[in-house]
């Protein structure tokens, strides 16, 4: 259930959020919080508001009614340079039409720190290498992203994300396009950060397997509602998923992990 | 931030990582501002020549002699070939600077002030003004240009609104079917304006549509620069934004800081207030703006902030070539510069079509 929004040491909250498309609602009711420091998972069946919750959460859209609070203030109250340091976004695909290098679109992650008539620094450019590397991608850098296949492009994407050095990640579906490799590569990768740099982090997924031993917590969403949010162990019973989903989804605990598959 | 990437050490899980970091050249790369560095320099020596060429060549070749001692010559020199010249610099740049900036905004590479039908837009608008005889002005302001203004305005944000989806994300063909579909409009309603003008305010229309830069001493070119000074500057001051949305898409550049909705009411303005201007005074020269960003990314690369400066100084060459071409080409006649830039124009169009179509689905 909704965490309690004034529960401390949260980084992110959200506090009754609506959002509509045009007189459909998309999110409805959404409060949660996520702890600094926590690495979340945000599942749920297609159409379930997810993407919406998270551009939310990004401020990327503005909600009908309700708020988002960041780091104890009003998300719309912070500059959008200012947002753009402290949280990145990692969008569900993107389009590239210009053959820009892996590493130009990565180095777009350093603008929030430069000014206007600034280039980027070699500083910046030793950042964006090294994101690359966290990766495992640094072989893309002097690639042109026209010519990358889906999975290496989100690998750039992400690597861009991580080149802001924010301390919120929010990510949509981050691997969906990715190999088994680079999916744990990038599930890894963004363990680290969450130990090591203690990032916080938000992703959508719809890869349960992983789930369990990577994120803290899992919160479920299902018609735009909030219907579950609690550690792994919680959410993933055989019930809970087959109602997020409306399928008959089995579950199976093994070596302290759980799997999911559902019966064809 | 606790500890930043940077001081993270390359992983040591790689001979890859190494062969990478070498195969990614990074000392190169970084130094975009070293390459505007460079470039300038070198785009600036190209107008000049482009320049001087403009000035020597024509009807009459120029002579220094000539020009001390023969107040004709010196008539024709500084009330004619001087003017005429930095107008087609003038114009040259700022379409150059026009599709640089679109294509950022568009996020596509085909989109140009002709192809989207903003000229077009503006040229309907002008049509309309001179037909109604409103050679005059307004606060100073000649109502022709007013009129491009709006024609230039409505065009862009039409173009805007049908080739936007509902997620917000730009459709490549739908923006060029637009711009067709805009174009045509645009070329019937001037049509329609001709029919319906007397027999000299349809010649004035046809005469003006054709297109000339031909000037008569530097009144007029003050009073575009009152006009064009602010739209460069805008331009100029969104180049990061573009820049962001140009590697990218909307939602990126956003979450990167930049305002979206305001980087694009401020392109557009600047955009159609700049395409008014050249428009009023020179008719519609297509491709310019299309052509010159092209040959810029080839030896300057893709870096927006970059393109959009190198594109003006290269632009500002072109059409001084283009029109010195125009002037001489059939001399003692003269040839329409737009004909000459859409001879141009048109192949490198359909190269970059055939090109777009492989990197992304129409």
């Amino acid at each position: 259930m909704p965490s309690d929004s004034s529960t401390t040491g949260a980084l992110i909250q959200a506090d009754h959020l609506e959002f509509s498309y045009s007189s459909v609602p998309a999110v409805v009711d959404v409060s949660l919080s996520l702890p600094r420091g926590a690495m979340g998972a945000l599942i749920g069946a297609n159409g379930s508001g997810k993407s919406t919750l998270i551009r939310l959460l990004a401020g990327l859209l503005a909600p009908g009614t309700g708020e988002v609070i960041f780091d104890g203030a009003s998300l719309s109250t912070i500059h959008p340079r200012e947002r753009a340091k402290r949280i990145a976004y990692v969008p569900q695909s993107s389009s590239n039409v210009f053959p820009f290098t892996a590493l130009e679109v990565v180095l777009t992650g350093r603008s929030p720190y430069s000014g206007r008539f600034r280039f980027e620094s070699a500083h910046d450019e030793q950042i964006a290498l090294s994101a690359l590397n966290a990766l495992d991608a640094a072989h893309l850098a002097s690639r042109h992203i026209t010519e990358l296949s889906g999975g290496e492009r989100q690998l750039v994407t992400v690597a861009r994300a991580l080149a802001q050095e924010p301390e919120l990640l929010l990510l949509d579906e981050p691997a969906s396009a990715l190999d088994l490799k680079h999916r744990t590569q990038l599930t890894r990768a963004l363990r680290k950060l969450r130990d090591e740099r203690g990032m916080t982090i938000l992703m959508i997924t719809h890869d349960l397997m992983l789930l369990d031993s990577a994120a803290d917590l899992i919160i479920a969403m299902k018609c735009g509602r909030l219907i579950a949010s609690g550690a792994p162990s919680v959410v993933l019973t055989e019930a809970l998923l087959g109602e997020v989903y409306d399928a008959p989804v089995r579950t199976m605990r093994s070596d302290g992990r759980t799997f999911v598959w559902s019966e064809l | 931030m606790p500890s930043s990437l940077s001081q993270r050490a390359v992983q040591p899980d790689a001979a890859e990582s190494n062969a990478v970091v070498d195969n990614s050249r990074p000392g190169k790369r970084a130094r975009v501002g070293l390459r505007l560095r460079l470039a300038l320099p070198l785009l600036i020596i190209g107008l000049i020549i482009a320049f001087l060429v403009g000035l020597y060549v024509g009807y009459q070749p120029l002579s220094l002699a000539a020009l001390k001692t023969d107040p004709i010559a010196r008539a024709v020199f500084f009330r004619l070939r001087l003017p005429r010249v930095v107008m087609a610099g003038l114009v040259g740049a700022s379409l150059a600077m026009v599709g640089a900036a679109l294509q950022a905004l568009f996020r596509n590479p085909l989109a140009d002030p002709f192809t989207l039908g903003v000229s077009g837009g503006a040229s309907l608008g002008a049509s309309v003004a001179i037909a109604f005889g409103l050679g005059l002005n307004l606060v100073g302001v000649p109502f022709i240009f007013i009129a491009a203004f709006v024609g230039a305005s409505v065009s862009v944000l039409l173009v805007y609104r049908l080739a936007r989806s509902g997620g917000g994300t730009m459709l490549p063909g739908a923006l060029l079917l637009a711009g067709v579909v805009l174009n045509l409009s645009a070329s019937a309603g001037v049509l329609v304006i001709q029919y319906l003008a007397s027999y000299g305010r349809a010649l004035q229309i046809l005469r003006w549509l054709i297109g000339s830069l031909d000037v008569v001493g530097f009144d007029l070119i003050w009073k575009m620069l009152v006009f064009l000074i602010p739209g460069w500057l805008v331009l100029i001051a969104h180049a990061r934004d573009l820049h962001l949305l140009a590697t990218g898409e909307s939602d990126s550049a956003a979450s990167l800081g930049v305002d979206v909705r305001r980087t694009e009411r401020m392109v557009f303005l600047a955009s159609s207030l700049i395409v008014a201007v050249t428009v009023s005074v020179g008719g519609a020269i297509g491709f310019v703006g299309l052509i010159v960003p092209h040959a810029a990314r080839l030896v300057f690369g893709q870096d927006v902030r970059v393109l959009l400066s190198a594109s003006f100084l290269l632009g500002a060459a072109f059409l001084i070539l283009a029109d010195t071409l125009a002037r001489v080409a059939i001399s003692p006649g003269e040839l329409p510069v737009g004909a000459i830039t859409a001879l141009l124009g048109g192949p490198v169009f359909l190269l970059l079509l055939k090109r777009q179509q492989r990197y992304s689905a129409m």
